[in-house]
């Protein structure tokens, strides 16, 4: 459990990126800051870390402040992945994945065996291991950097807009594997984002912010899709603009039992199956991924 | 033909030893050079990856490489001497002094050439300041703090022939010893010499520099990521308040 009270980030040069914000971001959970560039994400995040520290306020790590907890240890206990993948280009991909181990003093055959499974984690083939950075694809890159970012097993994975540098298709894959790997990895995810979609495909909180990452409104994609909090949300998520209104289009030809959906503005959205014309309930959660095995425990990050 | 004497000159086994031989003048050239590089990289290198890490006394670097490349080293030296009386420090001195600004400003941009991105993270990951400069910044940096290197050496090299106006020896004695006495085969073959001590010395380098190229790492994509360290922050992507610089 990651909770920030109250805390607020002036930088030297005057400019006020973060302004009195608290937030509670529960253990073994997705949490998902969304906003649009320059509204302070990468500042609320570097701040977990301590790659940034708050001029007011502070931030604690399951009740403990983490102020008091030196940068360099803290940091080796947490996973950071960023959009370049930041990886060392004069590495191979195993001793970038091996690299915090290798630090810490973990013998470098031991180091390089738990690499390896890594890759196999993040769906990598193993023959890559051998490769330099320069030689991998951007999403190959990503998917090394998300290895890297687990190598230590941390209960806390911080990711900067992971996948924002990548095509569209990559992208998606990439989102499905981080739902696959959360499912059984049980992080506590931060996840930054200037995306939307995005963030409700993987936040089980999603945090919209403004400039000065005032918080508009924080809570399940549900909730809020269902609840706009205030305009700015309402057009932030698209319903102002009829994006996720959907409703079946009567004059549209289909086959079988689906019906076409279109959106407020009349373009096509998707399908529904409706066996019958008769619309389907879907059940309880929208989304699953949180009905793991996951336990809330208190005390685990 | 003046060349072919010089060289004639060269390979006559009567002049290579002796007190006035080739192979002694040589040593000792090579021993000014040795000398004067290792005071100058043991001042410049720390200064200038201190001034390429931290990224303060960018000015410095221009400052050094701007003025003091006009130093005139020989008055420096006369002025020198004046105070110390005739000896190898003065020379030494004066030497590492026209070699450490080509030293501090190969680190420095060694460096500053270094991604900003790749330092950010190794930061994030929990690398140590001490770790991040010896284990990303300077071995990516390496080709370019030895061209600073090897740039210094050459300018020594060339410039330790003053040695024997001041009461010491090395290759420039030939040089003198030639105009002194009209002899322009010796003042020529002394200038050859020189010339080929520097070539050899150049090329070594050239060829240490290919060498430490970081695998992974091809020189043209080192300087295509370059960013200026001057208008980083942390933050990557920042919308459009530039504020920094
Ligand atoms: N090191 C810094 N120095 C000065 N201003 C900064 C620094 N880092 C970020 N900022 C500013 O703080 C604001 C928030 O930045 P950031 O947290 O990077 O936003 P985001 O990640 O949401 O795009 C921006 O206005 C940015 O220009
Ligand atoms: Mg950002």
């Amino acid at each position: 459990m990651i909770e920030f009270h109250g805390v607020s980030k002036r930088f030297a040069d005057g400019t006020l990126a973060v302004d009195d914000f608290s937030l509670l971001i529960p253990s073994r959970k997705t949490t998902v800051l969304v906003g649009s560039s320059g509204c302070g994400k990468t500042t609320l995040l570097r701040m977990i870390n301590r790659m940034v520290d708050p001029t007011s306020g502070y931030v604690d790590i399951d009740g403990d402040g983490i102020a008091a907890m030196p940068p360099v240890s803290l940091r080796r206990s947490i996973g950071y992945v960023m959009q370049n993948s930041g990886l060392l280009p004069h590495r191979k991909v195993i001793d970038n994945v091996a690299t915090v181990p290798l630090l810490t003093g973990v013998p470098k055959k031991e180091a390089h065996a738990r690499a390896l499974e890594l890759l196999d984690t993040v769906g990598l083939d193993r023959s890559l291991a051998d490769r330099y950075p320069s030689q991998l694809s951007g999403g190959q890159q990503q998917r090394v950097g998300v290895a890297r970012g687990l190598a230590v097993n941390p209960n806390i994975l911080l990711m900067d807009e992971p996948f924002g540098a990548v095509d569209p298709i990559v992208r998606a894959d990439l989102q499905h594997e981080l739902i696959r790997l959360q499912r059984d990895l049980d992080k506590t995810v931060v996840f930054v984002t200037h995306d939307i979609d995005e963030a409700f495909l993987l936040g089980d909180q999603v945090v919209i912010l403004q400039v000065g990452a005032h918080i508009e409104q924080q809570g399940a994609p549900s909730d809020i899709l269902a609840n706009p909090a205030n305009e700015f949300v309402a057009d932030f998520v698209g319903s102002a603009r009829g994006k996720r209104r959907l409703m079946v289009d009567e004059t549209a030809d289909s086959r079988g039992d689906d019906l076409v959906l279109i959106d407020g503005a009349g373009y096509p959205a998707g399908v529904v199956d409706a066996p019958g014309g008769v619309l389907p309930g879907a059940g309880s959660s929208p989304k699953s991924r949180s009905i793991s095995n996951k336990t809330d425990q208190a005390g685990d990050a | 033909m003046l060349f072919l004497e010089a060289l004639a000159f060269i390979v006559d086994p009567a002049n290579l030893l002796g007190e006035k031989g080739i192979l002694p003048r040589l040593v000792d050239h090579l021993l000014y050079t040795g000398l004067s590089l290792g005071v100058a990289l043991l001042i410049g290198i720390p200064v200038g990856l201190i001034i390429g890490h931290t990224g303060k006394g960018k000015n410095l670097v221009i400052a050094l490489t701007g003025s003091f490349r006009a130093l005139p080293t020989f008055g420096l030296l006369l002025f020198i001497i004046l105070f110390t009386g005739l000896g190898l420090w003065p020379l030494v001195f004066v030497l590492a002094v026209l070699a450490i600004p080509p030293i501090i400003a190969g680190a420095y941009s060694g460096l500053d050439s270094v991604n900003r991105e790749t330092i950010d993270s190794a930061r994030a990951i929990g690398m140590t300041e001490w770790q991040i400069l010896g284990k990303v910044e300077i071995p990516l940096a390496l080709p370019l703090i030895l061209g600073g290197i090897r740039s210094a050496t050459l300018q020594i090299i060339a410039t330790a022939t003053i040695a024997g106006y001041v009461g010491l020896t090395g290759l420039g004695r030939f040089l003198i010893e030639g105009l002194a006495y009209h002899d322009y085969t010796i003042a020529f073959a002394g200038a050859i010499l020189v010339a080929a001590l520097a070539l050899a010395a150049d090329g070594l380098l050239a060829l240490v520099q290919k060498l430490v190229v970081p695998p992974g790492v091809s020189r043209g994509s080192a300087r295509t990521t370059h960013r200026s360290r001057w208008n980083f922050r942390p933050a990557v992507s920042t919308g459009t308040h530039i504020t920094g610089g």
